[in-house]
């Protein structure tokens, strides 16, 4: 249930601008890994590049050699839909569907896929949302709106939701930026557990919760505004917060850029 | 360096002094509150000044809400007005009326005895307005939906220009061309809608012409624009981040419609679907013109026959005395009363939906 994302040479286009130049990063099966850097560095649009959600804005495009355990995402026979069910995605806002109930929310990927059995359905929902930890805090109001949830809860049930279509790859971008602190402690816990089944990419500003929750981080970064993002370095999570190769790596964690 | 002990030793011991010295500001206010005329502030307050300053009795804020109230209540006013001297107009030609105003088929409220009747009328009204809407409808979703979603953004803009500018066409012009152009290919339609679907009651024999088949095609041209525009204003406001959770899923174009665009537009499409037979209610001259002018309630929507209270109004304005305006105007007593429920029931389908919608999925 968990495969090896591999990028090679991964340039990615807005209309004429380029984001990212020449990425070059494995992810292993079942690790957490973190993409950090500063803002407008090509982080975001890169983890974008990984479920080709990138070029569903106007004008984006990737170029370059993306795999997932060896099978080319970009390749022209590829369907697209199939793709995006295989590497999931949770983004920086929580974005229930606002006219579902949460059990509607969780199953909406499964419907999608026509699966239309309601024991098959209500079985994944409780699965998924066991594996969410919200399992305990929902299951009296399954037929209530998902909008109704707290911050927190509300992103949990996009993880439910994410994960009941059963994806290889889990994509995270910012999954925290917008909930307080409690809410983020559940969500690193829930990527402990998650890690077990899933190879975990996401992308964070909040350096700690690199270093808490990721095995292996990818320090992105650009020269000047304008320019593409590159990576800079990309090593173990300790080897990068305490020893880092990389002047720029240093520069950035230890506050001195970015 | 030597500094900082030096000001945090002052800081420390400065606490009793900065107590102490509020004693003096504090009369001080106390003072200043006397000398402006407003007793009832203790002298020991803390926190300098003269007290809170009175609100104002009449300041812009209060103008403007007796502005806005004014504004409201003149609605009010004005439709209290209308329906007073409506009905006051109404009564005596309905009392005067020698049939049963809600049954008896046909309108002479010029005879003497006056007979007339709304049921034809209003049952014309209904039905041309709901098969416009039938038709208009599922087209309007389908531009809107294409204009918002699938359309390049030029062409789309462009595409709903040109809708826009239907609205903008007089509903007589719509009427003329109704009447002299399009009647004759409707005629042929609805012969070989006879011909292959006359065991449906509703698609009966000739004679084919100005039938409710014309009437509301042609009201359905000229609601497709109300209906459109307000719907892909809608379904453009989808949040961006809805599109994406459909998209992420693994959602197709169209799934992905289904799963967030659709369930977040729908009262907005209600409340567009209702302005439309709101406009298809009130049409006049273009049902004036297409319509046969019969009194009679009949299901039969190809046979030349037809008639809607707006474009009765119309018709028979011109030669009415006073019982035939009186009844014209009970006409559009009921008309009004139609269109109330319709509101009504509209806010409602919205209101139950606000909180909480079924899934679409």
């Amino acid at each position: 249930m968990a495969k090896r994302v591999e990028a090679s040479n991964v340039t990615a286009y807005y209309g004429g601008f380029k984001a990212i130049e020449n990425i070059n990063l494995t992810v292993e099966p079942k690790t957490v890994t973190a993409l950090i850097g500063p803002s407008g560095c090509g982080k975001s649009t890169f983890l974008r590049s990984i479920n080709r959600m990138h070029e569903v804005l106007p004008g984006a495009r990737v170029e370059g050699n993306l795999t997932i355990d060896g099978q080319d995402i970009y390749d022209r026979d590829v369907d697209v839909t199939a793709v995006r069910r295989m590497i999931g995605m949770v983004f920086q806002r929580p974005n229930p569907f606002p006219t579902m109930s949460i059990f509607e929310n969780v199953v909406a990927g499964l419907r999608l896929n026509g699966v239309r059995r309601k024991s098959i359905l209500e079985e994944t929902a409780e699965k998924a949302l066991r594996s969410a930890n919200l399992w305990d805090e929902v299951k009296d109001r399954l037929g209530k709106p998902g909008a109704g949830l707290s911050g927190g809860q509300q992103q949990r049930l996009c993880i439910a939701r994410t994960i009941a279509v059963e994806p290889q790859v889990v994509l995270m971008d910012e999954p925290c930026s917008a909930l307080d602190p409690i809410s983020t402690l559940a969500i690193e816990d829930l990527m402990f557990q998650l890690k077990d089944k899933f190879t975990i990419i996401i992308v964070t500003h909040n350096m700690q919760q690199a270093a808490r929750v990721s095995d292996r981080t990818a320090f992105f970064s650009i020269e000047k505004t304008g320019d593409p993002g590159r990576l800079i370095e990309y090593d173990n999570t300790q080897k990068i917060f305490s020893n880092p190769s990389q002047k720029k790596t240093e520069d950035y964690i230890t506050g001195r850029f970015g | 360096m030597g500094d900082t002990p030096h000001r945090s030793a002052h800081a420390g011991t400065g606490g009793t002094p900065v107590a102490m010295s509020h004693e003096r500001p504090a009369g001080a206010s106390a003072r200043v509150a006397e000398r402006s005329g407003n007793p009832g502030r203790p002298g020991g307050d803390l926190g300098g000044g003269g007290g809170l300053p009175r609100a104002r009795a009449f300041g812009a804020e209060r103008a403007f809400r007796g502005l806005t109230l004014a504004a409201g209540t003149t609605v009010l006013v004005i439709i209290a007005a209308i329906a007073i001297f409506l009905i006051a107009k109404a009564v005596p030609a309905l009392r005067a009326n020698t049939e049963s105003f809600w049954t008896f088929e046909g309108w002479f409220p010029n005879d003497n005895p006056p007979k007339f009747g709304i049921g034809a009328l209003a049952f014309g009204t209904v039905l041309s307005s709901l098969l416009a809407l039938l038709m208009a409808v599922p087209v309007a979703l389908g531009i809107a939906l294409y204009l918002s979603h699938y359309a390049p953004r030029r062409l789309g803009n462009g595409l709903g220009f040109v809708i826009d500018l239907l609205a903008a066409v007089p509903s007589v012009v719509f009427g003329l061309w109704g009447r002299d152009y399009f009647a004759g290919p409707v005629a042929d339609l609805s012969a070989w809608l006879n011909t292959y679907f006359g065991w449906i009651p509703i698609f009966g024999d000739g004679p084919y012409g100005s039938s409710i088949l014309l009437g509301s095609l042609v009201l359905a041209i000229m609601v497709l624009p109300i209906v459109t525009s307000l719907s892909r204003e809608v379904f453009r406001q989808t949040p961006t981040a809805n599109e994406e959770a459909a998209l992420a899923l693994g959602a197709t174009r169209w799934e992905m419609i289904r799963t967030a665009v659709l369930p977040y537009g729908r009262p907005g499409v209600v409340a567009a679907v209702m302005l439309g037979l709101g406009r298809a209610l009130g049409e006049t001259i273009a049902l004036a013109l297409t319509l046969g002018s019969t009194y009679a309630i009949s299901f039969n929507i190809l046979q030349s026959g037809g008639n809607s209270i707006a474009a009765n109004i119309a018709n028979r304005f011109a030669e009415a005395n006073d019982t035939g305006r009186g009844a014209l105007i009970a006409s559009g007593l009921v008309l009004f009363a139609i269109t109330l429920i319709v509101n009504i029931t509209a806010r409602a389908i919205i209101y139950r939906r606000r909180e909480f919608t079924e899934s679409a999925a």
